[in-house]
């Protein structure tokens, strides 16, 4: 199977493969009421993404990749190539060092909260997407109160608002009101919802949020299409520059993820962090997150695919990450297990969830109409398990790194 | 020396001249690397304060050493004047230590947005310790502003590349009428040593402590490096010989014929 046209199996049906031949909306142009800043990154990262081979880069240049003080987008590309892979082993001790400096044996706790998971969008291998028949709920300002007051009581200081990407149910004065609940509770506030203009970002930093998280899911533009059928979510480039965004608007960090399997994991994950790269450079007091989901390779699939991303391959994308960008945050999904948490902060990732429900109001028992989950977890410890297994690694977990001022 | 060997910030008077960093490590390591340091000012991000919650830095540091709050993650003077004043309600204390950064990357010192947060923090009656990049125009801003010291870096924090800034360290030795703390990138106890010997007034260490193998061992190793370098300056240095030796007067000997 080549790499143009590899998909992970498990995130097609019949349904999919039926709703993938009918006509839909040009995903490159913008809808109404789309803001669009005129930024050139886009084109930036798309085509040295596309001239990016990985074939070419052998272990000369990884390690001089591994040596170099100032790393640039080439040794990216060496550490992101299969050249590196042997090589494994250095390339973790050499991120590690890299964490140590800038933020010594620091590990950032935050916990997710899913106020909602209503959804406009039809992305085929979500299970919040709008053709799933799962149970839908919102929570209202209440019960965001109580599920807020629950999760404080872990010790939690920073959260993370959820809502599922639909603008007409979770409205921009919905998820600020939520913003504003959470400052009652919480230090730092951090969103992953839907993309919106610079002027609403604006607005819900005001109302305490501070980061912005946005998944690109994948940077090949023509797999996107057809992953992305429907909603506004669609449109590539809107989503793109959701980051940029986000800085205009006052906004303290953003956050960078490609779902790593989608498509060709290695370019997906260059073009990530060339994107951030040129974010950074952009707008130098940034602050930049990169997190690092994964579909998993099939289980007994008995064709072995090399855009498979397993175990070493995550280890490698997450240090590369580390090593082009030693300053910036990287979290590690709930998604992956305890065993490879626990190994990703001690070598290169700075953030954990912990105490984790990616279903809507399961902090508090007795809410009802709670909402189906997302995703599966793969590490349900608590807070005080997490904070007890970090401490165990020697690792210094931290509540709070940052004041709302 | 008869006189006890002290210095001061602002009216308060310390003897121990090495200041200790505590980010970067295990809190329950703060205490022993305190006492090892022999530190009588530690200072600690107010953003990692996390009163009555968990692993609040507050609840680490012993109650004997001054507190020194910074204002990291301050990128301009409004946001780091904030900062110092939740700092002084936090921490019960009025020195802050200035750290403005613009840039996410290489977390450089501002010096304009610092000198103008000197400014407004000293006439509020902080004891402000401005971080900056060593530059004798804006120190002497800074002096002028109210600062109780002047931070100069060494290399870029964290770095732990030592002295790189040497040079520019010492004319604000020369020049700036305060104490000189050097801040950041001291990675050794014995660049501490050099900065001590150059006539630093005192040396500010966090990450070449924290990522150490032994955290109270490094510390305490930074405080006979500190002590070593300002016995040394107080001795008065002796001559380096340049070349294997000096001739006795090769352009003025004429005068002796």
């Amino acid at each position: 199977m080549s790499a143009e046209n590899h998909v992970n199996e498990s995130i097609l049906s019949d349904q999919i493969r039926e709703d993938q031949k009918e006509n839909r909306i040009d995903h490159m142009t913008y809808l109404p009421g789309m803001e669009d800043i005129g930024s050139q990154i886009m084109d930036q990262v798309i085509q040295e993404m596309n001239n990016y081979d990985y074939r070419q880069y052998t272990e000369a240049h990884v390690r001089k990749a591994l040596a170099s003080s100032h790393r640039t987008p080439e040794d990216f590309k060496a550490l992101l190539s299969p050249a590196a892979l042997p090589l494994l082993e250095e390339i973790a001790q050499q991120a590690k060092k890299e964490k140590e400096r800038y933020f010594g044996n620091s590990i950032t706790m935050f916990t997710p909260i899913y106020i909602a998971n209503y959804c406009e969008n039809y992305c085929i291998y979500c299970g919040f997407n709008c053709h799933n028949k799962i149970r839908r709920a919102q929570l209202n300002d209440d019960e965001i109160r109580r599920e807020m007051e629950a999760i404080a009581k872990s010790g939690l200081k920073e959260i993370l608002i959820l809502t599922g990407e639909s603008r007409r149910k979770s409205t921009v004065e919905y998820i600020g009101k939520a913003c504003e609940i959470a400052r009652d509770y919480f230090r730092v506030i951090g969103l992953e919802v839907y993309p919106m203009n610079s002027q609403e970002y604006a607005y819900l930093h005001q109302c305490g949020a501070d980061y912005v998280t946005v998944f690109q899911e994948t940077y090949n533009s023509d797999k996107y299409e057809t992953l992305h059928l429907a909603g506004h979510k669609r449109i590539f480039p809107y989503r793109f520059n959701a980051q940029e965004r986000a800085i205009m608007g006052g906004m303290r960090g953003v956050g960078f993820g490609a779902l790593l399997g989608l498509d060709d994991f290695r370019k997906d994950a260059f073009a990530t962090g060339y994107h951030a790269w040129l974010l950074q450079k952009k707008y130098p007091h940034a602050e930049i997150a990169f997190s690092c989901p994964r579909l998993r390779p099939i289980i007994n699939n008995d064709r072995i695919n090399p855009m498979d991303v397993h175990e070493a391959q995550l280890l490698q994308v997450v240090c590369a990450y580390r090593l082009f960008m030693p300053f910036a945050s990287i979290t590690i999904s709930t998604r992956e297990c305890k065993r490879v948490r626990d190994n990703l902060v001690n070598i290169a990732a700075t953030k954990i969830s912990a105490g984790v429900s990616t279903g809507i109001g399961e902090h508090v028992e007795d809410l009802e109409d709670k909402g189906d989950e997302q995703f599966e977890i793969s590490d349900g410890r608590s807070v005080k398990e997490v904070y007890d297994d970090l401490t165990a690694l020697h690792l210094q977990p931290v509540m709070a790194d940052y004041l709302y001022v | 020396m008869n006189t006890k060997d002290t210095w001061k910030l602002g009216e308060h008077e310390f003897t121990s001249r090495f200041i200790l960093g505590s980010g970067k490590y295990s809190l329950e390591l703060i205490q022993a690397a305190v006492e090892n340091a022999g530190a009588q000012i530690v200072t600690m991000a107010l953003r990692r304060a996390n009163e009555g919650g968990l692993a609040n830095i507050l609840d680490y540091i012993p109650d004997h050493v001054t507190l020194l709050p910074n204002t990291s993650g301050a990128r301009n003077a409004d946001e780091a004047v904030r900062i110092a004043r939740l700092a002084r309600e936090v921490c019960q204390s009025s020195f802050v230590k200035i750290e403005i950064m613009r840039d996410t990357k290489y977390l450089l010192p501002d010096n304009y947005e610092t000198a103008k947060a000197t400014e407004i923090l000293a006439k509020e009656g902080f004891v402000v310790m401005p971080y900056m990049f060593p530059d004798l125009n804006a120190a002497r801003d800074m002096a002028n502003a109210g600062a109780a010291c002047i931070m100069p870096l060494g290399a870029p924090i964290g770095s732990n590349k030592g002295l790189c800034t040497k040079e520019f360290i010492q004319i604000l030795i020369d020049e700036i009428n305060l104490p000189i703390i050097v801040d950041a990138g001291i990675g050794r106890p014995s660049q501490a040593c050099e900065a001590m010997e150059m006539g630093a007034a005192a040396v500010m260490a966090n990450t070449a402590i924290a990522t150490a193998g032994n955290i109270p061992a490094m510390a305490e190793a930074f405080k006979k490096a500190v002590e070593a370098g300002r016995s040394a300056y107080l001795s008065g240095l002796g001559r380096v010989m340049e070349k294997g030796g000096s001739a006795s007067s090769p352009l003025t000997g004429y005068l002796q014929d």
